[in-house]
């Protein structure tokens, strides 16, 4: 028990100094900039009076270190400063819309996750039929396939011939969660449609591979049924890299939301994030940026650790 | 010569991916002489159904859509192209040098990649690019730097495997220096992997741009770009109109050829492709 404890410790160590790392890269990366974050706002009209007066209350007058403890302070206190844009408070903006990231992203694992891995042990289960070879075309071909023209697709199929789903997904405070759902209908099926093939090739290769061990020719031998086979003896042993693979789309689903977010003007956070960059919004995309990344390290992070603790073999590691 | 013949023992989803390729590559290289019209010139009304003069119709400026596909096919090639080189060239040098050199220098890179890898891409481009703002060289070498690290990862554990044979201890022994190992000894026993990986590579950045530009924040208008023309028509759809759909099915068509050449190339090297990204 110790050793794994150990790993866990270990590795959860090396997902904070990750952090620590990053926050330190965003910071350093606004210094770098020609001139500083004030003369680049103001623009080149500015008199030099402006633009001391605007450092002041950015505090750029102060040692970068201090400045960096005390913008990694306020972060960690929940205070994000101000946006240049529109003066207003960064944490008002970002915590409604990191909901909505966070309900989209959830809401797509609930159907994908569970449907990834049914039709990965049904591939795995029917190996070379033509159900496996359609399932290893289709995951072939979602992984070439843009996020917006599969979200374009549906839109034109579902959206405006069929007329099932809004093709704009707002959503708001007043909602029942009913209407929520039916909302993101189409953000959701899309997200859906690009995450599904990783888990499904996972789910199938690690299973494959489970089916050649012995333990498994030997439930053959007692006469068990193939299904059985593969729901009772290979599945729970093929649960490691599968939590794995399952965590690490979590991870790209909180980031790759950004771009459906965008198709459907979704008010998420990656909306947001897309906005002030093109608006050159700094500190809000420091702020939006910061809690992606941490949301990425962590589920990482999560994934490791589940993946030690699902794994017997690497229990007994040292 | 060598080529033809392999082509011929090839499946036939290989040569189904070679077609799609060589037809984008035409499009690329003669675009003036294809399209009907140049690059930015208005011809007609806005968002125009096909019909015999525009074959797909017109874009959001009333610009016709065929000649701007083809166009986009050379400029949005290029560029990634030009990515996915730059990206080999540095994450081939430095992984090779990593696994030969090992020691400081290995631990070095291997943590800084390792640190560039756990920050999502698109975020740490994203960030990037609103510090030094968007234009095509920033977006080149940010872009190329970003995915270098993953071609580090795979030619260093390529170049680890290699570096331990005979023949590479014999020209160490002949007293050879650091650059002829590299590129003498084990480059070109890592070759065929690294093809293949670098048409996984071109994909991702091709994909990647395109993701960027739709953003509006790759490559710019009013030049053709595929990513950055579903972005201005995508108000279209709403409509029925399906003018978005066709620089969206031209990524589509290129990564799928792709992704077809490389998984060919993959099975020929005799290595399962890595689960990564």
């Amino acid at each position: 028990m110790n050793n794994i404890s150990s790993m866990i410790a270990k590795r959860m160590g090396l997902g904070f100094a990750t952090i620590i790392v990053i926050s330190v890269l965003i910071f350093l990366g606004v210094e770098a900039l020609p001139g500083d974050l004030a003369e680049a706002i103001l623009g080149q009209q500015a008199t030099p009076e402006t633009v001391e007066a605007f450092r002041k209350e950015l505090k750029l007058d102060l040692p970068p270190h201090v400045r960096y403890f005390s913008w990694l302070g306020d972060f960690l206190r929940g205070d994000f400063g101000n946006s240049l844009a529109n003066g207003r408070p960064i944490t008002g903006l970002i915590g409604w819309r990191l909901s909505n990231t966070l309900f989209l992203a959830a809401s797509t694992a609930v159907v994908a996750v569970p449907l990834a891995i049914l039709l990965g042990m049904l591939a795995a289960l029917y190996r070379d039929t033509w159900f496996d070879r359609l399932v290893s075309v289709s995951t072939l071909s979602a992984v070439s396939l843009p996020e917006f023209f599969v979200a374009y697709v549906l839109i034109a199929v579902l959206s405006v011939r069929l007329g099932l789903f809004p093709s704009i997904s707002s959503i708001s405070d007043e909602m029942s969660l009913g209407e929520k759902i039916h909302g993101i209908m189409l953000p959701c099926l899309t997200l859906t449609l690009v995450s599904l093939a990783h888990i499904m090739r996972m789910t199938r290769a690690t299973i494959i591979n489970v089916l050649n061990s012995p333990f498994i020719e030997m439930a053959r031998l007692k006469g068990i049924r193939q299904s059985r086979i593969i729901i009772r003896h290979a599945f729970p042993n093929a649960l490691s890299p599968i939590i794995n693979v399952v965590v690490l789309n979590l991870a790209y689903l909180v980031v790759g939301v950004v771009v459906v977010e965008v198709v459907f003007v979704y008010p998420g956070l990656g909306q947001l994030l897309v906005d002030s960059v093109s608006k050159r919004d700094i500190p809000v995309v420091q702020a939006s940026g910061l809690i992606f990344a941490c949301t990425y390290v962590f589920l990482n992070l999560l994934a490791d650790v589940l993946a030690i603790i699902a794994n017997p073999r690497l229990r007994s590691e040292t | 010569m060598t080529f033809l013949r392999l082509l011929k023992k090839s499946p036939f989803s290989a040569r189904v991916g070679l077609g799609m390729i060589l037809l984008n590559i035409f499009a690329a290289v003669f675009a003036p002489y294809i399209a009907p019209h140049a690059e930015t010139e208005i011809v007609g009304d806005v968002w125009m159904t096909s019909g015999e003069d525009h074959v797909l119709g017109t874009d959001h400026l009333g610009r016709d859509m065929f000649t701007r596909l083809i166009y986009g096919a050379r400029n949005t090639i290029t560029i990634a192209m030009l990515i996915t080189l730059i990206s080999f060239t540095v994450g081939i040098i430095l992984g090779f040098l990593a696994a030969v050199l090992g020691g400081w220098a290995d631990q070095v890179f291997s943590r800084v990649v390792d640190i560039m890898m756990a920050f999502p891409t698109l975020i740490f481009a994203l960030m990037v690019l609103s510090v030094l703002g968007t234009s095509v060289p920033v977006l080149i070498v940010v872009i190329a730097l970003l995915d270098s690290t993953r071609v580090y990862r795979i030619s260093r554990a390529l170049a680890m495997d290699i570096e331990v044979m005979e023949f590479v201890e014999a020209a160490r022994l002949r007293g050879e220096g650091i650059w002829w190992i590299i590129t003498q000894e084990i480059l070109p026993n890592a070759m065929p992997p690294l093809i293949a990986e670098f048409g996984l590579r071109f994909c991702f950045v091709f994909l990647f741009i395109s993701a960027l530009s739709f953003l509006g924040l790759g490559i710019q208008p009013p030049t053709a770009d595929w990513g950055g023309m579903v972005r201005e028509n995508s108000g279209a759809i709403t409509f029925g109109i399906l003018t978005p759909l066709w620089p969206a099915a031209a990524i589509a068509f290129l990564t799928i050829g792709v992704n077809l050449m490389a998984d060919w190339f993959l099975q020929r090297s005799g290595r399962i492709r890595q689960e990564q990204e």
